[in-house]
């Protein structure tokens, strides 16, 4: 059976990783910043489970079941507090939520 | 030609299983709403539909040429993109689901292979029907959402939070037949419950596992989204929830996968807790006459069809109800005359009317029950079902401590 | 090109086209949508290298919880089609090509790493969810337990921000 060879999960984590820090970095809106803050965390996931499948060890994929679970309670508190900031400002653009005095 | 046939023999016997299935689904949606109104009617005390065809058998047909040509408005402001995803999302992964579902034991032999019955059988399937479920929700959000609407926005907001809610004790409560059977595969849990041949209807885990059958069958109707558990949708409440804004042919595509998300249930169901294609009478020697039960069934039915047809109202009655019992009662005697075919039938035969029980069972449940109270269908959920279901694992993982798993 | 190829090479195309819809897209919920894309086909990656049960957690949990929470927020704050201002623009002049080259940089250097990782084939075995659960109860437990309680301490968390004011 051809198998697919490591590097190429390596490459396509890296993609996906640049792509979510170009996210985080250009765009407006709280909330596709903090999904691509999800995004840079699935390409990470996507590396330990390359790495865990390379080496015929399973501590990758445990790992990448806690890098799940810590990112459903990022998620949770994160959106929590975006709601009530978006409440707050009444906007969803960060470049209004810059400073601390209302 | 050949050559390319057998190589590529696999993909398209799958291809020729999928397009079969689809078809089977696809009818047997459209006679289960047939079903629906005439079981909800007579307990009403009133009749149903019976003029279209005999019996209102064609009703379905109708409704299908209605939905196909009735005008399919888009309302003002929708997202267009998002308002066409919905109901082809729901409509895909209802039917996605039916894929890992196993419809008997023994397999077909066609051109030297093994054909099983079941599109795919995935060592890990009742995760991938959990994934496939969980999935769902987006198709009644999005729709909710999309509709640039009060009514359908409400509506789809509670049906979501809804189903995410029961999604939780619907997973839980599985877990003591998974730990029972040891695997996630559906053909393992089905064998786990064959252990004990001389057993048979006592072997099935509907008895170790009572208080995880009624969680899972409350969860999973609140999970469809059906009576007395369908508040969002309920006609008199919000209009009609998340799918005001739909007409013809989207709203036939989540009606579709409302009625295949109804027959996942009642298979997964039959597969989990009843014992799947496993017959209720023990499987020894002594027991062997009940094999001939298929055929028992189906000759008077056909007879009793023919008879009624012959006095049948309309014309065409008359001629179609004897033709359809006439090949109901010859279908019953095929099978006493092939043996071979009359004990494959067998385990198709047991799950498919296990299945028809608990669909006759929803149905039932809706034409007697009233609706909950959304407020009351939440605590239901979370204050009742979730934690009965958590006991039920640690119940079940002390008994398998104790016992073994059996 | 072998059919294990093929659909590995269909999988990363439909991620990466998710990642940079989700880049492109104007309006939130249409991002929201494309990163779904995204974790579902990391999902069939997943499964193509034999890892199923992070596969089914990953559409379970990801796909069918947290960005079902993302949709939820995005619906109840009525969320618009984002304004682009000056600074923004500017940004993007100046920051896309420094990123992109940042991007391809890390790339070329996997592409380019030593034998080990390059050789280091996948295994191809399916991974079996009893092999993973004896290593999260033994070896693992510790950090088990402290999710468990990350879970509860974030609960607590969203019930205490989403009170009304008293």
């Amino acid at each position: 059976m051809n198998m697919i060879p490591t590097n190429y999960y390596l490459v396509l984590s890296a993609i996906l990783f640049g792509l979510g820090v170009i996210a985080f970095a250009f765009k407006r809106n709280i909330i596709v910043i903090f999904m691509s803050i999800e995004l840079m965390l699935n390409a990470v996931n996507l590396a330990f489970v390359a790495f865990s499948q390379a080496m015929g060890k399973l501590d990758g994929q445990v790992f990448v079941l806690f890098v799940i679970v810590v990112a459903a309670a990022e998620a949770t508190v994160g959106l929590g507090i975006i709601i009530l900031t978006a409440r707050n400002r009444q906007s969803l653009n960060i470049e209004r939520v810059d400073l601390l005095k209302l | 030609m050949s050559s390319f046939l057998s190589t590529n023999a696999l993909l398209i016997i799958t291809l020729v299983k999928i397009a079969l299935l689809l078809f089977i689904v696809l009818t047997v949606n459209a006679y289960l709403t047939w079903f629906e109104r005439k079981v909800v009617a007579h307990i009403q005390s009133r009749w149903g539909p019976h003029r279209v065809g005999p019996h209102g058998l064609l009703q379905p047909l109708a409704d299908g040429l209605k939905f196909l040509f009735k005008e399919d408005p888009t309302p003002a402001g929708a997202d267009k993109f998002v308002y066409f995803l919905a109901p082809l999302l729901s409509l895909a992964l209802a039917l996605t689901s039916i894929a890992v579902i196993p419809f008997g034991p023994a397999p077909i032999h066609l051109f030297g292979r093994d054909i099983y019955l079941g599109i795919a059988d995935l060592n890990m399937g009742i995760l991938a029907l959990f994934a496939i479920t969980a999935l769902g929700v987006y198709g009644v959000a999005l729709a909710g959402w999309s509709s640039n609407s009060k009514y359908p926005l409400l509506g789809g907001l509670r049906s979501s939070a809804q189903m995410i809610s029961y999604e939780l004790s619907l997973t839980m409560s599985v877990v003591g037949v998974l730990l029972m059977a040891g695997s996630f595969n559906l053909r393992e849990i089905i064998n786990a419950q064959a252990h004990h041949p001389q057993w048979g209807i006592f072997g099935w885990n509907i008895w170790p596992q009572i208080l995880g059958f009624i969680c899972f069958f409350v969860s999973a109707i609140a999970e469809t989204n059906r009576v007395p558990f369908d508040l969002p949708e309920a006609e008199s409440e919000l209009v009609a929830g998340f799918h005001t804004e739909y007409a013809s042919f989207k709203f036939a595509m989540f009606f579709i996968a409302e009625y295949t998300s109804m027959i996942t249930v009642s298979c997964l169901c039959a597969i989990l807790f009843f014992g799947g294609w496993l017959s209720p009478f023990p499987a020894t020697s002594t027991w062997a006459v009940t094999h001939y039960l298929p055929s028992l069934l189906l000759i008077p039915f056909g007879l009793w069809v023919m008879w009624d047809g012959i006095r049948y109202e309309t014309i065409f009655g008359r001629l179609i109800l004897p033709a359809i019992g006439t090949a109901i009662a010859a279908a019953g005697a095929a099978l006493l005359y092939f043996p071979e075919v009359n004990e494959f039938i067998q385990g198709p035969f047991w799950l498919l009317s296990k299945v028809f029980v608990f669909l006759f069972i929803y149905v039932w449940m809706r034409g007697t029950l009233p609706r909950l109270r959304y407020d009351q269908l939440m605590n239901v959920g979370w204050k009742l079902l979730l934690p009965v279901s958590i006991a039920n694992v640690i119940i079940t993982a002390f008994a398998i401590l104790k016992w073994g798993a059996r | 090109m072998t059919p294990q190829l093929g659909i590995f090479s269909v999988l990363a195309a439909l991620s990466v086209l998710g990642a940079l819809s989700l880049i492109l897209q104007k309006h939130p919920i249409h991002s929201a949508l494309s990163l779904i894309v995204v974790m579902v086909s990391l999902a069939g990656l997943y499964l193509l290298m034999g890892a199923e049960f992070v596969a089914a957690v990953q559409i379970i949990v990801y796909g069918g919880a947290i960005m079902v929470l993302f949709v939820f927020v995005i619906m109840l704050l009525n969320a618009g089609v984002e304004e682009h201002t000056n600074l923004s623009k500017l940004a993007g002049i100046a920051g896309i090509p420094l990123t992109v080259a940042l991007a391809g940089f890390i790339a070329a250097a996997i592409g380019r790493s030593g034998e080990a990782v390059q050789a280091a084939a996948q295994t191809g075995a399916v991974s079996s969810t009893r092999d993973i659960s004896t290593m999260l109860f033994k070896d693992f437990v510790y950090p088990f337990e402290l999710t468990s309680v990350l879970i509860l301490v974030a609960i607590l968390g969203a019930i205490v921000l989403a009170q009304r004011e008293k």
